[in-house]
C-alpha cells in the first residue's frame, strides 16, 4: 500500500507543480529532543493539503519548522530541506518568509489582545511594501470575508469571541498577501458550526485568491472534507498520505480517526486491545 | 497630639496660608515629575517590546549628555551637535541590537537584564575613556535655552518660574505627545505594540525583531538625550546623573512596567507628591532631606495594596 501512495504522490507532483516541499526534515528541540524523524511532504500550489494526526504526532512542530518560528522555541531542524516556490528557506527568518508569500498562522488564535482587530489586521501588512492604498484595499477585502470583523473592528481584539479571534488571525494573516497559508488547528475550541463557517471561508480564499495551505488539523472529518490531499503524521512520521477521498474510505483511517470503521458492535475492550495491537508503528 | 496636630492638620493650613507658596512647590514637584515621567517611559518602551528590564537606561542619559557637551568641545556648533547625538544614539541602538540582543535571543529574562549591566559598565568606561572623567557644564545657552526667570502674583503672593523649567515641561510634553501619536497611529509604533502583547504573533506575521528592538533603544536613546539635557542645565554633566534613572524604579512600581500611560501618570505624581512631602511633612518633622527615600517607601505602600502598580495592564483573559 505504501508503494502505491508513493508513485500516487509521484505523480501528482508532476501534474501540480509544488509551492512548498519539505524533504526529510528531522527537527531536534533543546539540542536533546527529537521530534521530527523524517518529514517529507509536498504542498501543491493552488492546493489545500491537510495534515493529519493526534495529540504530539508532529504536526505543530512541522509548521513551525516551515515558517521558521522553531527558532523562537529552541528547535531547529538538522537534517533535510524545505523548498518553498522553488528556494530553500530553512535558514530564513520568519519575516523574510513572509515577505515571499509563506505565513503561519498559530494554534489558539494568538491575537494581540490589547490592539483592536482593526490594528490587529493592520499588523499582517508589516512586511508590505506597496504603499497605503493597497494595504486599505485589502482591509476591506478582509472586511468581505469576514463580515463580523467589521462590526467589531473597533473592539480590543481579547474581549472577542473565539470564532471572532480566529477569524481576525486569519485575516491578519491575509494582510500580508500570502501565497501560502499554513494553518494550524483552526477548529480548536469553536463550535461545530463556527468550524464548518471557518473552513468554508478558507476554501473560498483558496479558490478565489489562489492562496495555498497547509492545513494541520485534529478534526480529521472536517479536514479531509475541504482538503484535496492529506498526510497522516504519527510520532514525528508521515505514515500515510494520499488523496483525501481515499483516505476517507481507508479502513484504517476510519478506524483510528473518524470512529467509524470495523463491522458490528465491538465491546470496547476489543477496541482497545485491537487499536493498541494495530497502530502502524508500534 | 502635638505630633498628630503637625501630621495631619498643619500642614494643610500650611498650605491654605500661603497658596502662592503651595503653587510654587507644585510647579517643582510637576518639573522634576516630567522628567520622571519621560525617564520611565523610556523603561517601558523597552520592557514591552523586548522584556527587558534595562538597566542602562540611567547611564545612557549620561552617555547622550557628554556626547552632547562633548562635541560641542570639539567646536562643533550647539545646534548641529544635537542630532549628530542622535546620530551617535542611533548607532548605539544598533550597536546593542547586534552584539548584544540579537545572540541572546530567547534566552531568560534575567540573562538579558545581566546583559544589560554589562551594557552599563561598557558605557562608564567608554564615556570616560573618550570624554574624561571630570565634569562638564551643560550647553543650556548655546542650545537657545532661555535661562532668565519671569514671576506672577496670583493670590497676592509671588510664584517665580524659571524659564529652563518652562522649557523643559513643554518639551517633554511635545515629546510624550509625539511618542503616544507614534505609538498609536504608525505601522511601527504598532508593531511595537503588537510585540508587547504576543511575541510569538508578532513573529508569525512578520514583524522583525531586530527593527523593532533597533527602534525602541533609538527612541530611549532620544528620551535618555532629551533627560540629559534638562537635568544637565540644573545639575551639571556628570557620572552622578545615572541616579536619577533610578528614580524612575518607583515610577515603574507604582505605574507597572507595562504601561505607557501608567509611567506618565506615575511620574507625575511621584514628582509633585515628593516635593509636597519634603516641604509640609519632612522638612519640619524630619529634618528634610526627604526626596531621596520617600518614592520608594511611597511605591512599596501602593504595592502593597495594588501589586500589578496601578496602571498596571489589565490581563485579558478567555475562559
Amino acid at each position: 500500500m505504501k508503494m502505491v501512495t508513493m508513485s500516487e504522490a509521484a505523480a501528482k507532483t508532476e501534474a501540480a507543480k509544488p509551492i512548498l516541499s519539505v524533504n526529510n526534515i528531522e527537527v531536534i528541540y533543546d539540542h536533546v529532543i527529537l521530534v521530527l524523524k523524517g518529514v517529507s511532504l509536498s504542498v501543491p500550489a493552488g492546493g489545500i493539503t491537510a495534515l493529519l494526526g493526534a495529540n504530539g504526532a508532529g504536526k505543530t512542530t512541522t509548521l513551525k519548522a516551515i515558517s521558521n518560528l522553531l527558532h523562537a522555541e529552541r528547535g531547529e531542524v538538522t537534517k533535510g530541506t524545505i523548498v518553498f516556490e522553488g528556494d530553500q528557506v530553512q535558514a530564513l527568518s520568519p519575516n523574510e518568509l513572509v515577505r515571499r508569500g509563506c505565513i503561519q498562522v498559530m494554534e489558539g488564535r494568538h491575537c494581540f489582545g490589547h490592539l483592536s482587530v482593526e490594528d490587529n489586521l493592520m499588523t499582517g501588512a508589516f512586511t508590505r511594501r506597496d504603499g497605503k492604498a493597497e494595504i486599505n484595499r485589502d482591509l476591506e477585502m478582509v472586511y468581505e470575508y469576514f463580515p463580523r470583523l467589521r462590526v467589531r473592528r473597533a473592539s480590543q481584539a481579547g474581549y472577542t469571541s473565539g470564532g471572532e479571534q480566529q477569524m481576525t488571525a486569519i485575516g491578519r494573516a491575509l494582510m500580508s498577501r500570502p501565497k501560502m497559508i499554513l494553518l494550524d488547528e483552526p477548529s480548536m475550541g469553536l463550535a461545530p458550526q463556527l468550524v464548518e463557517e471557518i473552513f468554508e471561508i478558507v476554501k473560498k480564499l483558496n479558490e478565489e485568491q489562489d492562496v495555498s495551505f497547509l492545513l494541520a488539523e485534529q478534526n480529521t472529518n472536517v479536514a479531509l472534507r475541504y482538503a484535496k490531499y492529506g498526510y497522516i503524521l504519527e510520532s514525528g512520521r508521515v505514515v500515510l498520505d494520499g488523496a483525501a477521498e481515499a483516505l476517507r474510505t481507508n479502513e484504517d483511517v476510519k478506524e483510528f480517526y473518524l470512529g467509524v470503521g470495523g463491522e458490528g458492535r465491538k465491546s470496547f475492550r476489543d477496541v482497545k486491545h485491537y487499536k493498541r495491537r494495530k497502530r502502524w508503528l508500534a | 497630639m502635638e505630633l498628630l496636630n503637625s501630621i495631619f492638620i498643619k500642614p494643610f493650613q500650611d498650605m491654605v496660608a500661603a497658596p502662592d507658596f503651595l503653587l510654587q512647590v507644585l510647579w517643582e514637584g510637576l518639573v522634576a515629575g516630567v522628567l520622571y515621567a519621560l525617564i520611565a517611559l523610556g523603561f517601558v518602551l523597552i520592557y514591552k517590546s523586548s522584556r527587558i528590564f534595562n538597566f542602562a537606561q540611567g547611564i545612557m542619559v549620561v552617555f547622550a549628555a557628554l556626547t552632547l557637551v562633548g562635541l560641542h568641545e570639539k567646536g562643533i556648533p550647539a545646534l548641529l551637535a544635537v542630532p549628530l547625538t542622535l546620530v551617535v544614539m542611533l548607532i548605539l541602538a544598533i550597536a546593542i541590537e547586534r552584539v548584544v540582543l540579537r545572540p541572546l535571543v530567547n534566552q531568560p529574562d534575567i540573562i538579558l537584564f545581566m546583559a544589560t549591566i554589562g551594557i552599563t559598565l561598557f558605557l562608564v568606561g567608554f564615556g570616560e575613556l573618550i570624554f574624561g572623567g571630570e565634569n562638564k557644564v551643560m550647553i543650556t545657552e548655546q542650545l537657545g535655552i532661555p535661562t532668565g526667570s519671569f514671576t506672577f502674583e496670583p493670590f497676592g503672593g509671588f510664584v517665580s518660574i524659571e524659564q529652563k523649567d518652562l522649557t523643559a515641561v513643554i518639551g517633554a510634553v511635545v515629546l510624550v505627545a509625539a511618542l503616544l501619536v507614534f505609538l498609536n497611529k504608525s505601522k511601527m509604533g504598532r508593531a511595537i505594540r503588537a510585540l508587547g502583547d504576543d511575541h510569538q504573533a508578532a513573529l508569525s506575521v512578520g514583524i522583525s525583531l531586530s527593527t523593532i528592538w533597533i527602534l525602541v533603544w533609538f527612541i530611549a536613546g532620544i528620551i535618555a538625550l532629551a533627560t540629559g539635557i534638562v537635568w544637565g542645565a540644573r545639575a551639571g554633566v556628570s557620572f552622578a546623573l545615572e541616579v536619577i534613572a533610578y528614580k524612575a524604579l518607583p515610577v515603574l512600581m507604582l505605574g507597572g512596567l507595562e504601561s505607557v500611560l501608567g509611567a506618565i501618570i506615575g511620574g507625575l505624581a511621584i514628582g509633585i507628591l515628593e516635593k509636597l512631602f519634603e516641604i509640609y511633612w519632612g522638612q519640619p518633622l524630619m529634618g528634610g532631606n526627604t526626596e531621596t527615600w520617600f518614592a520608594f517607601v511611597f511605591a512599596l505602600i501602593v504595592l502593597l495594596f495594588r501589586p500589578q502598580g496601578l496602571f498596571g495592564e489589565k490581563i485579558i483573559e478567555r475562559v
